[in-house]
């Protein structure tokens, strides 16, 4: 109030002048709306990095990001083969970015949605003068798909895919793809959204989703990263009247992960369904993040979060319902469960309500604990072995977040998925 | 009363009432200059004869103090506080210090007889009417402004071994205890306001429980804060020796002004092996007028130690008044199986704010701990709840549970839910929920079919929603509170 605020530790200005600069060098050659780019430059000049003294970043420190020096991802002829084997085999046309970078000969181009790729997909919704990581990827993105679904068309399944090839140890490399996504009116699709990658790396995406009114998107993310990368992935889904967005993430890999969604209920009777699980082990941070707005009446916000968390892991969830005043007859229902299977374990969780309008119907629930030993008791009891018995119960703990997803071969796919995350740490 | 037209009718009359406590008393006062400096902490240490190491702590308190900028984490708004434009020492010329009842100025004997609180022995507190039959008396300790001006009972609770006095004349007569436990719960330089608190805190009371005593009385306190332009920084401290027992009240009242009145309290709590400790509020400042002129800023540093094994403390607060709010009164459960308890109602109306909450701190085995929190808001107010259950790494088998819920009434008002939830132990248990929703609409259409009026009903599902924590109040402060409740939120519903 009297003093100016304490400067950022310098670390952190570090990291975010080692950025800046690469700005500096590139900006002549960098494609998309210069306007843009500048503004979002401006923003991440003013701000810099997060830190923890800011509330939106309290139990997430970037530190080793911050003082991780990344280079340029070279020209994009790494040989996929091993990372594209790792696929979901879907049936679907697919977008395929190498270290952010569109790469033609590995997609699919689909031919019901219309795709512009080559330059980054700017759309309207991201806020960089509010979240720095978005001026970060603003001011440095350099490709991206924007994906256009006419009104009325239903395009099917559509993978959007992220490898992360790394490069050399010593060489962690950076890229900042950046997507949108419109559907129009009573349009749908299915994104299936992976990440896969191999090394060091830094991937920071950032995702625009546009819902027009009557339509519906399921959105399935899978994250896998490589055990060295650093993930940050920011979404903003803003959905029209009678529109639905329905979303599960699965969040596996990176070695510091941080997945924040800001969902807009704008028109009246949206939908939005929340709902991810974050399986972690070892020394991994993961952090999921989300702010639902309830900006129009009659809409409905459903979000069930599940952390199983080993190893000396560290899982963070917060979400925050908004709910506006105008926005009467909300219906807002979170639910967030963590489940430490070790001693070291840490779970930090900050579920928000923030309501100013007063005939809403609005809670959240939050548990914290361990394996039910009782219910251990009644399966060993039973003759099963303590480790299937652990896998029985961690898999059962898993349902409700899994349950929701009604696309059948997405939701194999990401079942898949934890029980190969599960089979990792049980080895 | 319109019914029918307008169903929110009776919520609007509840929130119009005026404040009742809202006079002032014409007291010749002893003032310190206005502003903040070392040379008013040395007068306010001299005014007190405090000895040299309680100054040196309130010195290096204000060093802390200056390097520190208020917190902006709160969901409040107000315009920036000049802490430099405040009496810091305001006390009743008269009155040097407690002294026999018969001593104490009639003027203020009648203001506390005027706010319900007789200072005569053997009466009992908070306009209730005295039941038939024996009732067990409370002992209170007055303090107006900078000072205490009275504290009863306290012949029969020496003969317990209960120490219950001024924390001034605590530094005077027991330095041990105070220069032991004071500051060790709360450090100066634990947040803003207590580093003011600690520089220049005035009076509180002070407790000392002996082994195995069983307090033979209620303590109470009340704080009343009458001189213009002042803050009041009060400090209380209470001490709980192994297997004792003690329950404590605060309530507080101020005159209605126009300009707002700073208060910025410090209270510690200390339950050794098997002590318990219960602590209950009932807080009503002067709230500000219905345009959010005037009205006190509350700010308060409330903390707790568990210390020993099976020790408990429990907090009770029904939160009425006041502009802002900004208080959290915590426990920390370093003894194994330690139990720490927050039960609280905040009634927020007109344009009042209030962020408030809890801290759990779980660091002993088989700590337990649970939290209701009652939140309405009302008229334009803001009503926050935040809290933090955190369980560290040795705290095995530790036990949480948390319910908060919120009321809306009209829909110029916000409801706010913050709960922090860190756990680094697996074998713990943590579990949180939250609700908001306005009074629903079959609930009022019920009670109004059978011929209860809108007001009575609103009061009925009112106490309905806050019945787990005001049971948690001692009777006289229950009846109080219920009243409190009744009152504050006259007109809301309209």
């Amino acid at each position: 109030m009297n003093a100016l605020a304490p400067l950022p530790p310098a670390w952190l200005r570090e990291g975010a002048a080692a950025f800046l600069s690469r700005y500096e060098g590139l900006r002549e050659r960098l494609p998309g709306d210069v306007a843009v780019r500048a503004a979002g430059a401006a923003a991440f000049r003013g701000r810099g990095l997060p830190g923890m003294r800011e509330e939106a970043w309290h139990y997430t420190s970037l530190r080793a990001l911050a003082e991780t020096r990344f280079a340029e991802p070279l020209t994009p002829v790494a040989d996929c083969a091993t990372l594209m084997a790792r696929l979901p085999a879907l049936d679907a046309p697919r977008l395929v970015f190498v270290d952010g970078r569109f790469r033609d000969d590995l997609s699919l181009v689909p031919t019901l949605a219309a795709v512009r790729v080559g330059g980054p997909g700017y759309g309207t919704l991201a806020q960089p003068g509010r979240e720095q990581m978005v001026a970060l990827n603003t001011m440095l993105a350099e490709d991206g798909a924007t994906i256009e679904v006419a009104e009325g068309a239903d395009a099917g399944t559509l993978l959007l895919v992220s490898l992360g090839t790394g490069g050399p140890p010593d060489r962690p490399v950076a890229f900042h793809p950046r997507h949108a996504l419109r559907l129009g009116t009573g349009a749908r699709l299915v994104l299936f959204e992976v990440a896969l990658g191999a090394g060091g790396y830094l991937h920071n995406a950032v995702l625009e989703v546009s819902v027009g009114a009557d339509a519906a998107l399921t959105h399935l993310r899978l994250q896998d990263e490589s055990s060295a990368a650093f993930h940050v992935s920011t979404l903003y889904a803003e959905i029209a009247a009678r529109g639905t967005y329905d979303s599960f993430a699965l969040a596996l890999g990176a070695r510091l992960a941080r997945m924040e969604v800001h969902a807009r209920l704008a028109g009246k009777g949206a939908a939005a369904h929340l709902n991810a699980a974050q399986l972690l082990g070892g020394a991994q941070h993961g952090d999921f993040t989300t702010v639902v707005t309830h900006d129009a009446p009659h809409c409905a916000s459903r979000q069930t979060v599940k952390n199983v968390l080993a190893g000396r892991s560290r899982g963070v969830f917060q979400g925050r319902i908004e709910v506006a005043r105008d926005a009467q007859k909300t219906d807002g229902y979170q639910m967030n469960q963590a489940l430490l299977l070790s001693a070291e374990a840490e779970i930090d969780s900050k579920p928000q309500l923030e309501i100013y309008a007063d005939d809403v119907k609005c809670s959240h629930g939050a548990t914290v604990g361990e394996l039910d030993p009782e219910q251990m008791f009644y399966l060993r009891s039973r003759g099963i072995p303590a480790p299937e018995a652990r896998a029985m119960l961690v898999r059962a703990f898993l349902a409700a977040a899994f349950e929701p997803i009604t696309h059948a071969a997405g939701r194999a796919a990401l079942e898949a998925a934890a029980a190969g995350w599960w089979e990792r740490q049980a080895s | 009363m319109s019914h029918a037209a307008d169903p929110l009718a009776p919520v609007h009359a509840v929130t119009q009432t005026p404040y009742k406590w809202g006079f002032t008393t014409d007291i010749e006062m002893d003032m310190a200059p206005k502003g903040l400096n070392p040379d008013i902490i040395r007068l306010i240490s001299a005014r007190k004869n405090e000895p040299e190491w309680l100054l040196d702590w309130r010195l290096k308190a204000f060093a802390l103090w200056q390097a520190m900028t208020a917190p902006e984490w709160a969901h409040l708004h107000h315009p920036p506080i000049d802490y430099q434009d405040l009496h810091y020492y305001a006390a009743p010329r008269k009155q040097a210090g407690p002294a026999r009842l018969e001593d104490v100025d009639p003027e203020l004997l009648a203001t506390y007889e005027k706010l319900g609180i007789p200072l005569k022995e053997r009466a009992i507190l908070a306009g209730v009417e005295p039941a038939e039959g024996e009732r067990a008396p409370v002992a209170v300790d007055a303090v107006f402004d900078s000072v205490s001006v009275a504290t009863t009972f306290r012949a029969t609770l020496a003969k317990a071994g209960v120490i219950f006095c001024p924390i001034s004349e605590a530094v005077r007569e027991h330095p041990e205890l105070v220069r032991k436990y004071l500051g060790s719960v709360v450090p100066q330089g634990d947040n803003f306001y207590a580093a003011l608190n600690s520089a220049v805190f005035t009076d509180g009371s002070f407790v000392y429980v002996p082994p195995g005593v069983r307090c033979p009385m209620e303590l109470s306190t009340y704080f009343r804060i009458n001189a213009r332009n002042t803050g009041q920084f009060e400090r209380t401290l209470i001490i709980a020796d192994a297997g004792s027992y003690v329950s404590y009240l605060e309530g507080c009242t101020a005159p209605q002004r126009d300009e707002n009145q700073l208060h910025a309290a410090v209270v510690e709590l200390i339950a050794l092996d098997d002590a318990q400790i219960k602590y209950s509020t009932v807080q009503n400042w002067y709230p500000g007028d219905a345009e959010g002129r005037g009205g006190i800023y509350n700010f308060v540093t409330k903390r707790g130690a568990c210390r020993g094994a099976r020790s408990k403390i429990s907090w009770t607060q029904v939160e009425t008044g006041s502009a802002i709010t900004w208080k959290y009164p915590s426990c920390i459960l370093a003894g194994d199986e330690s139990v720490g308890e927050f039960y609280s109602v905040a009634v927020t109306t007109n344009r009042q704010q209030a962020d408030t909450g809890t801290k759990m701190i779980h660091i002993g085995r088989n700590t337990r701990s649970t939290i209701v929190s009652k939140g309405i808001s009302a008229g334009r107010s803001d009503n926050t709840y935040r809290g933090l259950v955190r369980i560290m790494p040795k705290a095995a088998g530790a036990r949480n549970h948390t319910q908060c819920d919120s009321l809306l009434i009209g829909d110029r008002c916000g409801a706010h839910t913050v709960p922090y939830i860190e756990s680094r132990n697996p074998t713990a248990k943590v579990e949180h929920e939250a609700t908001t929703s306005k009074i629903a609409e079959d609930q009022l259409f019920y009670c109004r079919q059978r011929g209860l009026s809108e007001e009575d009903a609103v009061n009925l599902i009112v106490n309905g929603f806050c019945k787990e924590v005001l049971k948690e109040l001692p009777m006289e402060f229950a009846v109080e509170a219920q009243k409190l409740l009744a009152v504050s939120l006259e007109g809301s519903v309209g």
